[in-house]
C-alpha cells in the first residue's frame, strides 16, 4: 500500500515552548490510524498543522499528500483535498436543521437561490450513509451528542472526504453510540476512506486501529502496526508514559498534620444541563503540610470540583459538607471562601486569573484590598510596598510593578496570580494546572513555592495533567474520572503506569456507571 | 509581609517619564490647542469673561453626566437613556414646583430619588439578568422620552421659582462687596484652590519620595505646579471679572473632585475598574461584580437627574424636547477622554476634558457662525479621530 499522507520532520513551537519535535507521521489509503498520547503530548497541534489551522511557514518540516508536497495556508486548502477534521467541540449551529448545517456554505443552488429539494435529498442520502435515522429538517439542538457527531461525519462525507480526522469523537458518547461510531469507521475503511483517530479510550483504539502512533512531549516515540503484532492496552500505556524525568523536583521536609479541609459527599450539577451530575458524591481530604494531587483526563471534573469548593464559583445544586480545621464551613460565595482561607488559582490565567490591561500591582492586591486600605481608601504607599514585596519574594520578572500584566511571560503571569492568592493568607490552596504553558525554569520556581507553602503548614491541592509533576511534588495522588475519585495512591506507591491504568480502566467503564475501587490502594499516610 | 528588602527602581528615567505622561496629558494638550485655535480665530471672544461663564453653564450638565457615564463605560456597559432621564426628571420637577407648588428642596430631593430609582430599575436588568445594557437603556430612552411627554402633556411648563433658577443661573454670594468690576470672594476661592492643589501634590510627592517611590523629576514637578496654579488663577480671574463663580461650577468642581478621588483612591473605584477589565477574574477574586454594576447604574441615574434639574433651571422651563441627544454628547465626552469601549479603562479627568473639548468646539464654532449642520460633521470627525489616535497609541 502506498502512503496517502506523509508528514516529515514536523516541528512547531509556541513562544519558546516546543510543541512538536521532528514528528514523522504516515497514513496509508484505507487505514485507520490512531494517535494517542497524554494531554499536551502534541496530538491536537499535529492535526492543526495538517489541516492548515497553523499555516505553512509557521512550522518546520513538510507535508506530502498523494505524493506531492502541500503547503496549506487555510483550512479550505486541506478540505479541498478531502482532509476533513472533526473537532472535539462540535462546530454545528444548534438552531439550524441538519440539512442547513451540512450544506452551510456549499448549498446546491441556481443563481444563488438555494435548491431546497436537492439539499433535502442529498442530506437524506448522507444520513443513510452514516446510519442516522433522522429527518433532514430536524434541528441540531434536538439531537443528542452522539447523533450530532454523526451529523458532523455526514457533513464531512458531503465534502468528498478522503482522510477523516476525529479528535476524541467518543469522549462524550455512551458505549452503544461509541460502538456505532467505530463501526462506521470500519465501513469507511472498506470504501477507501482513511481515518485518523485521536482517543484516550485505548480499548477502542486497540479494537479498530490498523496502526497506532504514540506521541510524547511532542515526539513520535512509537508506531505500532496492529496487523503484525497483537497490541494491547498495557503495551500502549507503556509507550505513553515511559519517559526519563527531564526536570527535577525540589526536596521538601514532609510534616503532615491534622486535616485542614475535609469534603464529604460533595455533589455538583452542571449549571446549564441541570440534570447532569458532574461531581458524584465524592469525599476528599487534605491535611496541613500535605500536597495532594488530583490526576485525571480533561473533562474528568477536576476543575469543576475545585471551583465548586471555592465559594460555589461553578455549578448548580451543590450539596455536601466542607469542614475547615474540623469545623463545618458554609462557603456560599467567593468572598466567604476567601475569608475562610481558601484560594483557587485558575488553570486559565488569562481569562479567569488576571486583568491583563492592569498593572502587576493592581493584580496582586485585587483580592486583598482591605489589607492596603483604610475605611475604603487605598493607601498607595502601603499597596506599592505590598506589591513590590511579592515581586521580589516570588521573583516576578517585570520592569516595575506598574508594568501591565499582559506584557509578562506565562511563568511571570502565573507568579502574579500566585502572589494575589498568597496575599490573602490562605490555609488551603487549590492550584489548577499551576505550571501549564510555562517554561521549565519557572516550573521549578513554582514547585519551590508549593513546597514552602506546605512546609508553612498549608494544605495544597494540585490539579495537573502532567503525571511526572504530580509524582514529583505530591504526597498523595487521587485519580478522578467522570466526576468521581477512582483511585488513590501514596507517594511511594504511585507510578505513572498505575495512575494511567486507573484512568483508562475507568474510561472504559464509564458510561456503565461502574467505578473501579480495587485500585484504591495504599493510602499510606492515613 | 516579609522582612526582605523591597527592591524599587532607583534611577528615574526622565525621557521615559515624559513619554509616559505625554499620553496622559495628550487630551489636555489637545484641549489647550483647540482653545488657542478658537481664541485666535474668534479674535479673543472665546476667553472673554462673559463667554467663559457661558461656556461653563452650557456644559455643566454634560460634565455632570459624563462622570456617571465614565463609571458605566468603565464597567463595560453603556447608558443610552441619560438624555431622556434628564428630560423626564426636569419635567417632573416642573410639574412638582410649578403645578403643585412643592417647595424647592423637597422637589429637588424627590427628583434625585426618582433618578436613583430609574438607575436601579435599569441596573437590575443589566447586572442581575445579564441583559445587554445597550438594549435595556435603549428601552429606557424610549420609555422616559415618552413619560416626559406624558408628564408635561406635550406643553412647556415654567417658569420655575427664582430660588430654583439660582441652581443654574445663580452665582455665589459676594462677601466683600467692592466698587470695582472684580468679585473678590470668587478670586479668593480661586487663590485658595490653586494654593491647596499645589500643596497637596507637593505633600504626596514628598511622601512617595520618603518611601523610595519613583517620582517625577523636580523640574517637571515645578513646571507642572506653576502651570496648574497659573491656569486656575487665570481662569478664576476671568470668571471673577464677570459675575463671580456660578453655583453650578462649584457643584461641578466638587463632583469632579469626589469622582476623581473615588476612582483613583478607593477600594470601590479599584473594583469597578477590575469588573470592566475582566469580570470573571474579578468575580473569582471576591469582587461582587453584579452589585457594583448595579450601583454604577444607580449612580448614573442620580447624576442624570441632577443634570436634568440643572438644565431645566437654566432654561427656566421644562420642555418635552429637553435632554434630546444629550446621551450622545456625554458618551462622546467619555470616549474622547480616553475611555475604552471594552471597559476597564478611562479616567475622570479624561471625561471632563472630553466634555470641555466638545463644549469649546460647540461654542467656538457658534461664535464663528458655522451652521449646526457642519458643527455636527466636525464633532463627529473629532470623536472618530480622538478614538483612532487612542487605539493607535495602545497598539504601539
Amino acid at each position: 500500500m502506498t502512503a496517502m499522507l506523509e508528514m516529515r520532520n514536523v516541528s512547531k513551537s509556541f513562544a519558546g515552548v516546543q510543541a512538536l519535535r521532528d514528528v514523522n507521521f504516515t497514513v496509508e489509503a484505507g487505514q485507520i490510524h490512531a494517535l494517542v498520547g497524554e494531554n499536551g503530548a502534541g496530538k491536537s497541534t499535529l492535526m492543526k498543522v495538517l489541516s492548515g489551522v497553523y499555516p505553512a511557514g509557521s512550522y518546520e518540516g513538510s507535508i506530502l499528500f498523494d505524493g506531492e508536497e502541500r503547503r496549506f495556508r487555510y483550512i479550505n486548502d486541506s478540505e479541498a483535498l478531502g482532509i476533513i477534521i472533526i473537532h472535539q467541540e462540535l462546530a454545528l449551529i444548534p438552531l439550524m436543521s441538519i440539512a442547513e448545517n451540512i450544506f452551510l456554505s456549499r448549498a446546491p443552488s441556481r443563481f444563488g437561490v438555494v435548491d431546497r429539494n436537492a439539499v433535502y435529498r442529498r442530506t437524506a442520502e448522507l444520513l443513510a450513509q452514516v446510519g442516522l435515522r433522522e429527518s433532514p429538517d430536524t434541528l441540531v439542538t434536538d439531537l443528542g451528542v452522539g447523533k450530532q457527531q454523526l451529523v458532523e461525519i455526514a457533513k464531512a462525507l458531503s465534502k468528498k472526504v478522503r482522510l477523516l480526522i476525529l479528535d476524541e469523537p467518543t469522549a462524550s458518547l455512551n458505549e452503544a453510540d461509541s460502538a456505532a461510531l467505530l463501526d462506521r469507521l470500519l465501513v469507511f475503511r472498506e470504501q477507501g476512506i482513511a481515518s485518523i483517530l485521536i482517543s484516550h479510550k485505548l480499548n477502542e483504539v486497540a479494537r479498530v486501529a490498523d496502526r497506532i502512533t504514540v506521541l510524547r512531549d511532542g515526539r513520535t516515540v512509537d508506531s505500532l502496526d496492529c496487523r503484525i503484532e497483537q497490541v494491547d492496552e498495557d503495551r500502549i500505556i507503556r509507550s505513553m508514559v515511559n519517559r526519563d524525568l527531564a526536570h527535577r523536583f525540589p526536596e521538601r521536609n514532609v510534616a503532615i498534620g491534622n486535616p485542614v479541609m475535609t469534603v464529604e459527599n460533595w455533589s455538583v450539577y452542571h449549571p446549564l444541563h441541570t440534570a447532569r451530575q458532574v461531581i458524584k458524591n465524592v469525599d476528599f481530604r487534605v491535611r496541613r503540610g500535605e500536597v495532594v494531587g488530583i490526576a485525571g483526563l480533561m473533562g474528568a471534573g477536576r476543575t469543576e470540583f475545585a471551583m465548586s469548593l471555592f465559594g460555589r464559583a461553578w455549578g448548580y445544586n451543590i450539596s455536601g459538607r466542607i469542614s475547615l480545621d474540623g469545623r463545618e464551613a458554609n462557603l456560599a460565595s467567593v468572598p466567604a471562601a476567601i475569608h475562610a482561607g481558601l484560594a483557587y488559582v485558575t488553570e486559565d490565567r488569562k481569562q479567569l486569573g488576571l486583568i491583563l490591561a492592569d498593572d502587576v500591582r493592581k493584580n496582586v492586591t485585587l483580592a486583598s484590598l482591605r489589607q492596603v486600605s483604610d475605611r475604603g481608601v487605598i493607601d498607595d504607599v502601603v499597596e506599592l510596598k505590598a506589591a513590590s514585596d511579592y515581586r521580589s519574594r516570588m521573583r516576578i520578572r517585570c520592569s516595575d510593578v506598574y508594568q501591565e500584566a499582559g506584557q509578562l511571560s506565562g511563568g511571570n503571569q502565573q507568579k502574579v496570580v500566585l502572589s494575589k492568592w498568597l496575599m490573602t493568607d490562605p490555609q488551603v490552596l487549590l492550584l489548577d494546572e499551576p505550571t501549564r504553558g510555562i517554561d521549565v525554569g519557572a516550573k521549578y520556581e513554582i514547585y519551590c513555592i508549593i513546597n514552602e507553602l506546605a512546609e508553612a503548614g498549608k494544605g495544597v491541592v494540585v490539579i495537573s495533567s502532567e503525571m511526572p509533576e504530580l509524582l514529583g511534588i505530591c504526597d498523595r495522588i487521587c485519580v478522578m474520572n467522570d466526576g468521581a475519585f477512582v483511585g488513590e495512591f501514596a507517594k511511594d506507591d504511585a507510578t505513572q503506569e498505575k495512575i494511567m491504568r486507573a484512568i483508562m480502566r475507568n474510561v472504559r467503564m464509564s458510561g456503565n456507571g461502574a467505578h473501579d475501587s480495587e485500585v484504591r490502594a495504599g493510602d499510606g499516610a492515613q | 509581609m516579609t522582612d526582605k528588602t523591597v527592591s524599587l527602581p532607583e534611577t528615574p528615567k526622565h525621557s521615559g517619564f515624559i513619554k509616559n505622561n505625554l499620553r496622559n496629558y495628550g487630551m489636555l494638550l489637545s484641549l489647550l490647542a483647540i482653545m488657542l485655535f478658537f481664541e485666535i480665530v474668534t479674535d479673543g471672544t472665546l476667553l472673554q469673561p462673559v463667554n467663559l461663564t457661558n461656556l461653563v453653564l452650557q456644559n455643566s450638565y454634560i460634565v455632570i453626566m459624563a462622570l456617571g457615564m465614565l463609571l458605566v463605560i468603565v464597567t463595560g456597559h453603556i447608558d443610552l437613556s441619560v438624555g431622556s432621564v434628564a428630560g423626564f426628571v426636569g419635567a417632573v420637577a416642573a410639574v412638582l414646583m410649578v403645578s403643585y407648588h412643592v417647595d424647592y428642596p423637597t422637589a429637588f430631593i424627590v427628583c434625585l430619588l426618582i433618578g436613583a430609582a430609574i438607575g436601579a430599575a435599569q441596573g437590575y436588568w443589566v447586572a442581575y439578568f445579564k441583559i445587554p445594557s445597550f438594549i435595556v437603556t435603549l428601552a429606557g430612552m424610549l420609555v422616559f422620552k415618552g413619560l416626559a411627554l406624558a408628564v408635561l402633556q406635550g406643553r412647556s411648563v415654567g417658569p420655575f421659582p427664582p430660588t430654583f433658577q439660582k441652581l443654574s443661573s445663580g452665582f455665589i454670594p459676594e462677601l466683600f462687596p467692592s466698587a470695582g468690576t472684580l468679585y473678590p470672594t470668587s478670586l479668593l476661592i480661586g487663590v485658595v484652590l490653586a494654593f491647596a492643589l499645589v500643596l497637596a501634590s507637593a505633600k504626596s510627592r514628598a511622601r512617595e519620595q520618603s518611601h523610595g517611590i519613583e517620582v517625577e523629576p523636580y523640574a517637571f514637578f515645578i513646571a507642572k505646579s506653576i502651570a496648574l496654579a497659573g491656569a486656575v488663577l487665570y481662569f478664576t480671574y476671568l470668571i471673577a471679572s464677570h459675575r463671580g463663580l456660578p453655583n453650578v461650577l462649584v457643584i461641578m468642581t466638587l463632583l469632579i473632585a469626589l469622582y476623581g478621588f473615588v476612582t483613583r483612591r478607593t477600594v470601590i473605584g479599584r473594583q469597578i475598574y477590575a469588573v470592566g477589565g475582566n469580570a470573571k477574574a474579578a468575580k473569582l477574586s471576591g469582587v461582587k461584580t453584579e452589585r457594583l454594576t448595579f450601583f454604577t447604574f444607580v449612580n448614573m441615574g442620580v447624576l442624570a437627574a441632577l443634570a436634568g434639574l440643572v438644565f431645566a433651571a437654566r432654561l427656566n422651563t421644562a420642555t418635552p424636547k429637553a435632554g434630546l441627544g444629550f446621551e450622545l454628547d456625554v458618551i462622546a465626552a467619555c470616549f474622547i477622554g480616553g475611555a475604552s469601549a471594552y471597559g476597564g479603562v478611562g479616567r475622570v479627568g479624561g471625561a471632563v476634558v472630553g466634555a470641555m473639548i466638545m463644549g469649546v468646539m460647540n461654542n467656538g464654532m457658534s461664535i464663528l457662525g458655522i451652521g449646526i449642520d457642519y458643527q455636527q460633521v466636525i464633532k463627529g470627525l473629532v470623536l472618530l479621530g480622538a478614538v483612532c489616535i487612542d487605539v493607535y497609541n495602545q497598539r504601539r
